[in-house]
């Protein structure tokens, strides 16, 4: 049997006695952490956040400036908005990959979403032969290293005609065995029986069900799953950079070009990588806790 | 359940008795189609599109792999071994082995005990929490490109950040660069940065599934806080840290961005002293080479390896979770 809680003890003994109780209460209970704990998760966070300062701190100085001084200033200085206009300027194609992954990070987003949706509905909620063996199918598909079929996706790629089109990019991300198995976990808890029956009742088709009634359930694993995906198509590198080239960039791609042109003005590159990493700053002030929440929900289901 | 029915309460599903009280119109002929097609319709997407990017490029990964076979020129003779005899006796393949491997070492286990750390002072019942939990999240949202660039200045060997502060307590310049063992450091570090965070909330939702009455009765038993951690948290959270270690571990072995980003002509240092096996892929199949039969010789090996490393993953999860462990609780806990 566990003690009895501090307000309890407060009505039976006395103010002191809860007092008392309060301060001897065990690890993770009522109990405030020391000034240790604050330090060092301070620390953590400094360390989480200085690289990107210091990012910014080059992209607001020179490159003369930068050669003679690894610590340019400890303060921003003011050509970050100059560097920031050689970048765009520059021959690399900067506003096209800023559209670019906007184009691709928004179309992988929605359609993960959707399809994973509709997925994690049919395992989740109907019933059909090969339910729980396909189920495993995809839990096991997360563990497979696709990224080393390169090649011969390349020659499919090729054959398509899709090699430095976008398309190339898009298609294979557009659903994603951890969206599926997300949805499937959502869904199995989240939707009840119920009102699947009631609609079906209704007379509304299966379609017509999952549109209006396992969609809005799905809502607020369906937003975290998309900007999981979102990041990760932001973020991507690899493909993109092997299919794509030099002449339709994703912003990653840019950056490579533009460290290889430029790699003499440091400051103009910490430009490049404080403009690429400003949207998804963006994104993070906005929906940084549904990011924590989805990572911390999707552990403990893991 | 879903199948048409006038009565609600007559349970999920209708016996499929022979007797059917009603007429059996196209309506819902179609009704019983929709039920029987749509769940496989819906999962059809991902099967669809995993065959056709995940599976198919694998299987085809063997087949490239047997023949000469160029990247513009296309598939030329069958060659049996050869490309593997090829990529078997070349240095850079065994430098790029030994790279990924000692990076992903270093990324790895340091990675793990910081995250545990941090994910220890988290579980606290701290003030303003969502603020701590966002602030280890904010790399995430950095792209690794990104990361690497900016690491790549504070590891430079001339004039870098690093460098500079060891100047400061008096410690020669390190060859960041220029030697292997510290490239690797430095690589290892982009991927801590990373990474480091997100792991951490993933055990931190572990380390809350953990019944609170297990500390208790540790207080009880004048156990110290330190005890605690390693009796009680780390037994409890096991698991979580296997799944941790299994998906970096398939993550880590493929690593690209960082060490292709860590200088600007990506041949992974004028000694491929950071040269990774996906770069090795690279470079044989797209780089100088163009030989797509090499490549995927590479990418078979290296497909080979990360199986054998998962299994040997699975093995040791299966031993340990037989062992002791007792079932994760999978309600989170509220505070």
């Amino acid at each position: 049997m566990s003690a009895p809680s501090v307000p309890y003890i407060r009505q039976t003994a006395g103010a002191s006695a809860a007092r008392f109780a309060k301060r001897t209460r065990g690890y993770g209970s009522e109990r405030r952490p020391g000034w240790v704990t604050y330090l060092l998760l301070t620390v953590a966070i400094i360390g989480s956040i200085l690289p990107l300062y210091y990012a910014f701190l080059l992209a607001s100085s020179d490159a003369s400036t930068i050669a003679q001084n690894p610590i340019p200033s400890l303060i921003p200085q003011g050509n970050f908005l100059e560097n920031a206009g050689k970048v765009l300027a520059a021959d690399i194609n900067f506003w096209k990959a800023l559209t670019n992954s906007l184009i691709v990070a928004i179309t992988t987003s929605v359609s993960v979403v959707l399809f994973s949706t509709l997925a994690g509905f049919a395992f989740a909620k109907l019933r059909f032969r090969g339910r729980n063996g396909l189920l495993l199918f995809v839990i096991a598909t997360t563990a497979v290293p696709t990224q080393l079929g390169i090649v011969p996706l390349f020659i499919v790629m090729s054959e398509l005609g899709w090699i430095g089109k976008l398309v190339a990019v898009i298609v294979p991300g557009l659903v994603t065995a951890f969206g599926v198995f997300w949805m499937t976990q959502y869904l199995e808890s989240a939707l009840p029986y119920e009102l699947i029956e009631a609609a079906r009742v209704d007379g509304a088709s299966m379609i017509r069900t999952f549109w209006s009634i396992a969609l809005p359930a799905a809502r607020p694993a369906a937003v975290m799953l998309g900007l999981f995906a979102f990041v990760g198509s932001w973020t991507n590198f690899f493909w993109p950079f092997i299919v794509l080239g030099s002449t339709n960039p994703t912003l990653p791609v840019a950056l490579q070009l533009l460290q290889a042109s430029y790699f003499k003005d440091m400051s103009l590159i910490m430009a490049g990588v404080v403009l690429s990493t400003i949207p998804l700053l963006v994104l993070f002030v906005v929906a940084g806790r549904q990011l924590v929440a989805g990572i911390m929900a999707g552990a403990v289901k893991g | 359940m879903a199948t048409s029915t006038t009565q609600p309460r007559a349970g999920r599903r209708l016996p499929d008795s022979p007797r059917p009280p009603r007429r059996v119109g196209f309506s819902q002929t179609l009704g019983r189609w929709d039920v029987k097609v749509s769940p496989y319709l819906y999962i059809s997407p991902f099967f669809l599109l995993f065959a056709l990017t995940g599976l198919f490029p694998l299987a085809y990964t063997a087949y490239v792999s047997v023949y000469d076979w160029h990247l513009l020129g296309g598939q030329g003779e069958f060659v049996g071994f050869e490309n593997f005899a090829f990529v078997f006796q070349e240095p850079n393949f065994w430098k790029g082995l030994r790279n990924t491997f000692s990076i992903f070492l270093l990324s790895t286990i340091p990675q793990l005990m910081v995250a545990v750390v941090v994910a220890a002072l988290l579980d606290a019942n701290l003030r303003a929490r969502t603020f701590w939990r966002m602030g280890v999240l904010v790399p995430y949202v950095v792209a690794p490109v990104a990361v690497a660039l900016i690491f790549g200045k504070l590891f430079a060997d001339q004039s870098g950040l690093v460098n500079t502060v060891l100047g400061f307590a008096g410690v020669e310049p390190i060859k960041w660069h220029g030697s292997v063992l510290p490239s690797h450091a430095a690589i290892a570090s982009m991927v801590n940065f990373r990474w480091t965070g997100y792991n951490t909330l993933i055990l931190l939702a572990a380390m809350q599934a953990v019944p609170r009455d297990l500390y208790e009765a540790a207080v009880i038993d004048g156990a110290s806080r330190l005890r605690q951690f390693f009796s009680i948290t780390i037994p409890q959270i096991r698991p979580t840290i296997i799944f941790v270690v299994i998906t970096s571990t398939i993550g880590g072995l493929q690593i690209f961005d960082e060490p292709r980003m860590f200088d600007q002509t990506g041949q992974g240092g004028p000694g491929r002293q950071w040269m990774t096996v996906t770069m090795y892929i690279y470079e044989l199949g797209f780089g100088n080479q163009k030989s797509f039969g090499r490549a995927a010789a590479v990418a078979w090996v290296l497909f080979l390896i990360i199986l054998a490393v998962g299994m040997l993953n699975f093995w040791l999860t299966r031993r340990i979770a037989s062992e002791s462990t007792p079932k994760q609780a999978r309600k989170k806990v509220k505070r």
